[in-house]
């Protein structure tokens, strides 16, 4: 028996292709014309890779099967209501001065951001920012992130629509950070969002940029969101990625960066929401003498599954790169952490790092860990190191036995070992919020 | 009634029997001196009293004020006053010196229906008592003995007895491996915590320790039972003869 199309909702790679058709119309609507192909090359290399399946090396531990056979609508346009509000203030940055962007199912809400900036720094949405800023982001935009091999890319840019543009220009150095918020809510069928973020840091300047993705607890969505971050010459940046997505999502990001000469940057994940969470980060040191880090937390409990993926590309010489990932995972949350490093032929004094350690607290928790040196070069230091393990019974008991009860002696121990990657976050604000909710999530779990 | 009382204690680790029947009484205020020989089944004692989970109890009881401290989890035994200075104190990086002794002062304190002591207060308390055992303050912020010297490590030990202010406490082999300094030091740090409400258990393979630390009685474990006990003097009577006798003794009694 064939069920009926009208009633049979397209699912997979088919209803992505599909609702290209529908929205393409709209799109070439807005007046950027030079958009149109670019979408059309991506949808097409989309159509050619679709949903990528486990025999992919880089999909090996991760199985998109949920994600592929659920029918995901357009984001509905939802009312700010108070519950809203509450939820979305609740994540913002409590620093002074700090510009901060907010979108709620994808559509920017003015009403909760605050963009007052001045001396020539922009945040505002890409949508908008393409109306005056178009020969910049044209310069940018679709540039640097690469589609081969990445299907949700992609789709990403198929779906291109908005998400947050920000420009420091040459010399400018802000101390107040820049926050870029993604909320989304609970609706009556699942939906997708395709956030498309642009970071533009001219030569010589300095920015920390803040990306939190959060859902209220319940809502069913998938966040499909690219980043593309330009670290100007001799420019420094700190970029965070925090996510806390409902459990009952799924979020596929990609960031993408490219860092000229004598730059620095520096990433800091927090990957703990989500049903199924990927992170992909990429870096470029494009120009000779970068520095470039990576940390990472990722925070797993129940059925979770979450995948953080890097790939530090040393395509100068003389660039060094520092990667330190922790995990902690509980009940039967899985996590995979691929590291890949690699250094082009004439990256002479390439100078790399990577660690990975993983606190696995259930029997049923599994973690998959694996470096990947791919090294062209032949001056170049390069070491890795991973290590999986349980938390250390003998600190427990010496804890216990200074009158630390046991739930409060695993927290502790657990805070412990996070605090390496959590110390590094130079936004106060953060720091501390983030320290409180890694104790209170694993009390939570009854850990 | 004694504030500890030892009977016909039996315990096993990982299946092998260590103390055969250990019987002893402490009572406030006086200092107990446990000697003997490696393997004896000291730091076995010390272990099993402020509960650690690797040493189980076949047979027998410890009776501390009034109550059995069998099935009484570690945290426990610690806010109800027992205090052990661990042998081989552990490292537990991330965790900064002071949160962990404010943790624990704090959980003590809850137990026993008292306010916590703020951040404020802490700091205070903690650098007065830090002084007493003449320890750089620097390592109050570090993560707990990480990196610490060993007698940076023993010190740390008694400073946590200092702030956590135990009814009994129970000192396992704390002079090994500190030089005369540092014994000296972490000797003065026990002397000054002497009460009158306060007992002490001082587990030592050597006697100089009690050169310092002038026990009220001498206890030597040989074979998992207490095989003499007297006063100060039969240390030095240990010191001269070291613990061969023991064999012969236990040769001649077989």
């Amino acid at each position: 028996m064939t069920a009926s199309p009208l009633t049979t909702p397209l699912v997979g790679k088919e209803q992505f292709l599909a609702e290209f058709e529908r929205a393409e119309s709209a799109f070439a609507d807005n007046g950027r014309g030079w958009l149109q192909p670019i979408r059309r090359e991506a949808i097409h290399r989309f159509a050619q890779m679709g949903f990528p399946t486990r025999r992919n090396e880089q999909w090996r531990h991760t199985n998109l099967a949920a994600l592929e056979s659920q029918a995901f609508r357009r984001a509905p346009d939802v009312s700010l209501n108070e519950e809203i509000v509450a939820f979305a203030r609740s994540f913002l940055l409590a620093e002074p001065g700090a510009l901060q962007i907010v979108f709620v199912n994808g559509n920017f809400a003015p009403e909760l951001s605050s963009l007052a900036a001045s001396d020539g720094v922009r945040v505002s949405p890409l949508a908008m920012a393409m109306l005056d800023e178009g020969e910049l982001i044209r310069r940018h935009l679709a540039r640097h992130a690469r589609l081969d091999e990445r299907p949700f890319v992609a789709l990403n840019t198929a779906f291109l629509r908005d998400g947050a543009f920000v420009h420091i220009p040459k010399e400018r150095r802000l101390d107040a950070p820049i926050h870029l918020l993604f909320v989304s809510t609970s609706a009556a069928e699942p939906f997708v969002t395709h956030p498309r973020n642009l970071l533009i840091a001219d030569e010589g300047a300095e920015a920390k940029i803040v990306e939190t993705y959060a859902g209220l607890s319940g809502a069913a969505y998938f966040t499909n969101a690219t980043t593309e971050l330009v670290v100007g010459p001799a420019a420094n940046v700190e970029h965070y990625k925090l996510q806390f997505e409902s459990p009952a999502a799924f979020h596929l990001a990609t960031i993408q960066v490219r860092q000229e000469r004598a730059s620095r940057f520096a990433s800091h994940t927090l990957s703990t929401g989500g049903l199924l969470a990927r992170n992909d980060i990429n870096v470029a040191l494009a120009g000779e003498g970068c520095e470039g880090a990576l940390h990472g937390l990722y925070l797993g409990a129940g059925k979770q599954h979450l995948d953080s993926h890097t790939l530090l590309e040393h395509a100068s010489p003389r660039c060094s790169s520092r990667e330190v990932y922790k995990g902690i995972l509980d009940g039967e949350s899985s996590a995979v952490f691929n590291g890949c490093i690699q250094v082009h032929p004439h990256a002479q004094k390439t100078d790399a790092l990577q660690s990975n350690k993983c606190l696995l607290l259930s029997d049923a928790a599994a973690i998959h860990t694996q470096p990947q040196l791919k090294i062209y070069a032949d001056d170049v230091k390069c070491t890795h190191g991973a290590s999986v393990g349980r938390l250390d019974q003998s600190a427990l008991h010496y804890l216990r036995s200074r009158g630390i009860a046991e739930a409060e002696a695993r927290a502790l121990m657990i805070y412990a070992f996070a605090n390496e990657v959590i110390d590094g976050f130079r936004i106060d604000s953060l720091r501390e919020r983030l320290g409180r909710r890694i104790v209170e999530r694993f009390q939570r779990n009854g850990v | 009634m004694p504030l500890l009382e030892v009977k016909n204690l039996h315990v096993n680790v990982g299946g092998t029997e260590i103390l055969k029947g250990v019987d002893l009484a402490v009572n406030e205020g006086e200092i107990h001196a446990i000697m003997g020989p490696n393997g004896s089944g000291k730091s076995t004692l010390a272990q099993t009293i402020s509960g650690h989970p690797a040493f189980e109890v076949t047979d027998g009881d410890i009776v501390y004020g009034g109550e059995s401290l069998l099935g009484k989890k570690p945290e426990e035994r610690a806010c109800a006053g027992i205090f052990l200075a661990f042998q081989y104190p552990v490292e537990i990086p991330g965790i900064s010196n002071s949160l962990f002794m404010k943790s624990a002062l704090n959980a003590i304190r809850r137990s026993r229906g008292l306010q916590e002591l703020d951040a404020f207060e802490f700091l205070e308390l903690i650098k007065e008592k830090a002084n007493t055992v003449e320890m750089d303050e620097a390592l109050l912020s570090r993560s707990v003995n990480s990196g610490f010297s060993g007698g940076e490590k023993k010190r740390n030990e008694i400073l946590q007895m200092a702030v956590l202010e135990p009814r009994l406490g129970i000192l396992d082999e704390t002079d090994s491996g500190l030089d005369i300094d540092a014994l000296r030091i972490v000797a003065d740090g026990v002397n000054s915590l002497r009460a009158p409400h306060r007992a002490m258990i001082i587990v030592t393979h050597y006697q100089r320790l009690l050169n310092y630390i002038v026990p009220d009685f001498v206890h030597v474990l040989n074979g998992g039972r207490i095989v003499r006990s007297g006063g100060k003097e039969l240390a030095l009577e240990l010191e001269e003869k070291g613990y061969s006798w023991l064999e012969e003794e236990a040769l001649a009694r077989s």
